[in-house]
């Protein structure tokens, strides 16, 4: 035997289930108890950068979209600072950083009304490529699944990504970009299983 | 500015995305390889939610959406514990939301077909932030038990649904709280994605005496523990060990 560590062990997940949207978006499930759903509003008033909105949908591996999934996403303002808790300073006071969709119940699309985030620096100071934390939660997802979206015309910066630039498998970095959708924003779909698998990351 | 990450998630301990007794996760479990990178700012970051975000009742679910001098049916509880990381820590400021069915099994929720009925009084979600000292504290009615379309007679036990946010989006969690005693946890195929009886476990909350209020509510406790941060065991150096 030999000492121990006294460390406890991380709550283990559980799938979020198919009414996850009754805890987390009452309001979008017809529970009119809080006022409005945590998460639907990123910026309280006017932002700096450029607006853009995000869409997409979360596929299965039948090609079906997830009409139950629930996405966060969590970003840096337009200046590549972290709202709420970031040690390098205040963020633009009038963006959260983070969003929450319960997506429509028809089509399963989730809608994001966000900025264009900044760099943010790499462990060591290199600057990551633009970039938005995404993570997804569904009845059948057991662990909540944490991916990134970059930005398909950052092309110079997606190039020094640091972490863009390691994955060995270079024929999977297109499933991590959002394309263009010709009207200011960006479509980034979400594949969970099949040839177009999305990238997803144990970080 | 040091950059402390967080410790690696055991992926012996949570559920594999591929559980096929849990048969929805067939088709939606990545087949790929996870891919593993440190902490970053990115995910060492996360959203603060303020007590002002909070209403009166929205952490008493007996009576969160129930009509003016009525509440909720069903066994009233209180459910009470901490959030800590896995260094033993308290999580202070951490959002705690809940939802669950009523106490005969039916959730509020357009697509639940059940045909147990809805309590008028009972809409089913709460929630709550922790104080200083990570304790969060909510009550409302024990959920009933409910069927499921999964094999041809699978039933949940009683569980109350919980998703947390720690200090950075990386700790991000959702899980499932079990009662002590009931011998449906272990017949369930999503307890089942659960490999370690000893992860299991440390989801069934505990019957406390102690903390029941008479002739009023009994209690459970329940702790949630997040991934833990990184120390920097002396703090003149530039850089944790």
């Amino acid at each position: 035997m030999v000492q121990s560590l006294n460390l406890l062990k991380e709550s283990p997940s559980q799938t979020a289930g198919p009414y996850v949207h009754i805890g987390c978006t009452p309001n979008f499930s017809g529970i009119d108890i809080y006022g409005g759903d945590l998460g639907t509003t990123m910026k309280t008033g006017p932002v700096q950068g450029t607006e853009i909105t995000v869409r997409g949908a979360v596929f299965d591996g039948t090609g079906t979209p997830l009409r139950d999934a629930m996405v966060e996403i969590w970003q840096a303002d337009a200046n590549g600072i972290y709202p709420g808790n970031d040690p390098r300073g205040a963020a633009d006071p009038h963006f959260t950083g983070w969003g929450r969709s319960p997506g429509d119940m028809e089509t399963g699309e989730f809608t994001f009304q966000t900025v264009k985030p900044g760099q943010v620096p790499w462990r060591n100071g290199q600057l990551q490529a633009p970039h938005i934390t995404f993570w997804i939660v569904a009845r059948g997802i057991n662990l909540g699944l944490q991916t990134r979206m970059y930005f398909a015309d950052e092309v110079a910066a997606n190039a020094d990504d640091p972490i863009l630039s390691r994955i060995e498998h270079q024929n999977r970095v297109p499933t991590l970009l959002a394309q263009p959708d010709g009207a200011g924003g960006y479509r980034f779909d979400i594949r969970l299983q099949g040839d177009a698998e999305t990238i997803f990351f144990d970080i | 500015m040091t950059q402390k990450g967080y410790f690696a998630r055991d992926t012996q301990w949570h559920p594999p995305a591929l559980t096929p007794g849990y048969k929805t996760s067939v088709a939606r479990s990545p087949t790929r390889a996870k891919l593993s990178f440190p902490t970053s700012l990115s995910e060492e970051t996360g959203p603060v939610f303020g007590h002002n975000i909070l209403g009166p009742l929205d952490n008493d679910l007996i009576h969160n959406f129930a009509a003016a001098d009525q509440s909720a049916i069903g066994p009233r509880i209180v459910v009470y514990g901490r959030v800590l990381d896995e260094t033993g820590r308290p999580v202070p400021g951490a959002l705690v939301e809940v939802w669950q069915a009523n106490a005969g099994g039916r959730y509020r929720h357009k697509k639940e077909s059940y045909l147990a009925p809805l309590d008028p009084n009972f809409g089913g979600c709460g929630r709550v932030i922790t104080d200083e000292n990570g304790c969060y504290e909510f009550r409302t009615i024990q959920p009933g038990p409910y069927p499921w379309p999964n094999g041809p007679n699978d039933w949940r036990p009683a569980h109350i649904h919980f998703s947390v946010f720690g200090q950075g989006f990386a700790q991000r969690l959702i899980t499932q709280m079990y009662f002590e005693g009931d011998p449906m946890i272990w017949m369930c195929p999503i307890v089942g994605t659960i490999d370690d009886p000893k992860a299991v476990e440390s989801l069934v909350a505990a019957l406390d005496m102690s903390r029941t209020i008479p002739m009023d509510a009994r209690a459970y406790k329940f702790d949630i523990v997040l991934r833990g941060r990184r120390q920097t065991f002396f703090e003149n150096r530039a850089e944790g060990l």
